[in-house]
């Protein structure tokens, strides 16, 4: 049976770029745990000799030309940003 | 005339007579919504004042004679995380709380091509992760039928609309059961089509492999017909298929003498409530008289499906929504140094509590060490369930279920539980793991006037088969005529 400790969990919120305060943790980790322990049943199905389903249908490479086409209002795709200079998004300072 | 407890199939009818125009249907909505918006909360935007004025506009074409469809001037609910141009789209999340789609789904372009009015966006479980609506960012749905009741999840707004008629019919999502359950909990039809019948393009992504756009709708005739609309092959969606265009309304027939139906005992088993069960007994009954054959038999996948959907659904959404990043859409923190920091107060502050917990559970199932034990493994049940499901669809022709173990529960009784929360999906997420179309119509009433919801399952693409048996039922049993919401705080 998984049991998730708290430096497990912190690693996971990193990997997941997500914070979790002090006061949080407690509550992530007892629901973390009841959900893995439900989950655990899936060790009871019999799936030997099973494929793994990856996706929902057979279709495999979907092929269409290699065409371009212009999306003609790059102006409402950029005013979502918070932040954008010349028709680009703005991030920060990178490279110090 | 009582405009908004019209179905749709029969404003088509008022407005080819000239009965009725596009102006008088949408006014008399939004009046509706001006009335009862306040108790039930099922939207995040309205679009009264667009939608009158495109209402004019379209009755003007009809006027002039124009060449319009027949859905022309019929109002209808999106829920908020399909992308709708120009309109918000903020997947009830303070992620997206200011996104302005820039482009529309292929399911809305769609709804425009026909000339339906969108009267706004629907409120949902935030990104669609939930059973109850109560995890929206801005606001609870209320149950139409009880107030205090929620209206079920993830799509609890489109299904409370159609039930309070604030709309006449609706689209939802479906990853896990989103459409069927609130449906079941607000007394209205919910249809989740075939993996890949309906493009999801422009659908904002939680769980790629299992998420479907479908109707939620007054009754089943307005199902087919809002499934007509919606279904087809997008290029823009590689997974959708090309499959021939086909009228969903001309298979109801209402004739199922000889037709199989199986059901599947585990679905009536333990944790299911005896109001629920005795109301589909009945209706078992009822097809029984109205010459189906009627079966009971071991499918023995509910168990092992739930789990299943929690591992998959959830490594997915980690990967989705990874795209939330606070640069070029979405909640932007204003407490940061350096890049790391923005990508990653921005998403602590963005998202809420469950769909950080679904992101981190879905981290940690993809992670070294856990993958073979959790997400290998649930591919291979996913294999298992569908080949379970091939086998009953080689005996029967619709499996009848329960489409949730109980009926809508009060607000704010499980939504601190998370594993409780997810147990309302245990009839219905199975159909997602197998890509199979499912349709949810109301069977009953429980002794307090809550609505029951009955699931009958088809095999891929066989959504006349379940429209058809949905239909029989539904004309036999007249529950609309029977019972209404109340609207009530019991």
């Amino acid at each position: 049976m998984a049991n998730v400790s708290k430096e497990e969990l912190l690693h996971i919120a990193n990997l997941a770029d997500l914070n979790i305060k002090d006061e949080e943790i407690e509550n992530y980790l007892t629901n973390l745990q009841d959900i893995l322990n439900f989950a655990e049943i899936v060790n009871n199905a019999n799936t030997e000799g099973l494929e793994e389903t990856i996706g929902e249908n057979d279709k495999f490479n979907v092929f269409r030309k290699d065409e371009v086409k212009t999306f003609e209002n790059n102006k409402m795709l950029l005013q979502n940003a918070k932040e954008q200079e010349r028709n680009m998004f703005k991030i920060p300072k990178v490279i110090q | 005339m009582n405009i908004t407890n019209l179905t749709v199939h029969e404003l088509v009818g008022k407005l080819k007579n000239k009965e009725l125009t596009s102006e008088e249907i949408t006014k008399a909505y939004v009046d509706r919504i001006n009335d009862k918006e306040t108790n039930v909360k099922a939207f995040v935007t309205t679009l009264c004042d667009e939608a009158l004025e495109k209402a004019k506009k379209i009755d003007k074409k009809r006027e002039a004679g124009e060449k319009v469809s027949d859905f022309a001037g019929i109002p209808v609910g999106i829920k908020d995380n399909i992308c709708t141009k120009g309109i918000k789209t903020t997947c009830s999340s303070r992620m997206l709380e200011d996104f302005i789609s820039p482009y529309d789904a292929t399911v809305t372009e769609k709804l425009l091509q026909e000339d339906l009015i969108d009267l706004g966006k629907l409120n949902m479980d935030e990104f669609a992760m939930g059973a109850s609506t109560e995890y929206s960012y801005f606001k609870k749905t209320s149950n139409p039928w009880n107030l205090n009741c929620v209206p079920g999840g993830s799509s609890g707004g489109s299904a409370a609309a159609v039930a309070a008629e604030l709309v006449p019919w609706a689209l939802g999502s479906d990853t896990g059961g989103s459409i069927r359950q609130p449906a079941a909990f607000c007394g209205v039809v919910g249809l989740k089509p075939t993996y890949g019948l309906v493009s999801r393009y422009g659908l904002v992504a939680f769980a790629s492999s299992l998420d479907q756009i479908g109707p939620i709708t007054k009754d089943v005739t307005d199902a087919a017909m809002l499934l007509n609309i919606i279904a087809g092959h997008d290029e823009k969606d590689t997974t959708s298929y090309e499959v021939e265009k086909k009228d969903y309304t001309k298979a109801l027939n209402n004739d199922i003498k000889g037709l199989k139906i199986g059901v599947p005992k585990e679905f009536f088993a333990e944790g299911i409530n005896e109001e629920v069960k005795e109301k589909l007994y009945e209706a078992i009954e009822t097809y029984k008289k109205l010459g189906a054959d009627v079966e009971e038999f071991s499918l023995d996948i509910a168990k092992y499906s739930l789990a299943t959907y929690y591992i998959i659904a959830c490594a997915e959404a980690s990967s989705n929504l990874g795209r939330f990043d606070g640069i070029r859409y979405g909640h932007r923190t204003e407490n940061f140094t350096n890049l790391k920091e923005l990508y990653r107060n921005s998403r602590s502050e963005g998202f809420g509590e469950e769909v950080k917990r679904r992101i981190i559970l879905g981290t940690y199932v993809l992670s070294s060490g856990y993958y073979d034990a959790y997400y290998k493994k649930a591919q291979q049940v996913r294999t298992l369930v569908k080949n379970k499901f091939n086998k009953a669809f080689e005996k029967y022709d619709v499996l009848l279920t329960p489409t949730a173990p109980n009926v809508a529960f009060e607000i704010g009784t499980k939504s601190n539980n998370p594993l409780e929360m997810y147990l309302a999906d245990i009839c219905t997420v199975s159909v997602n793991i197998a890509g199979l179309p499912a349709i949810s119509i109301p069977c009953g009433v429980n002794r307090d006037n809550m609505p029951i919801g009955m699931q009958l399952i088809g095999n891929k693409f066989e959504e006349e088969k379940i429209l058809n048996v949905a239909y029989a039922f539904e004309q036999e049993y007249g529950f609309r005529s029977k019972y209404k919401p109340g609207f009530s705080k019991k």
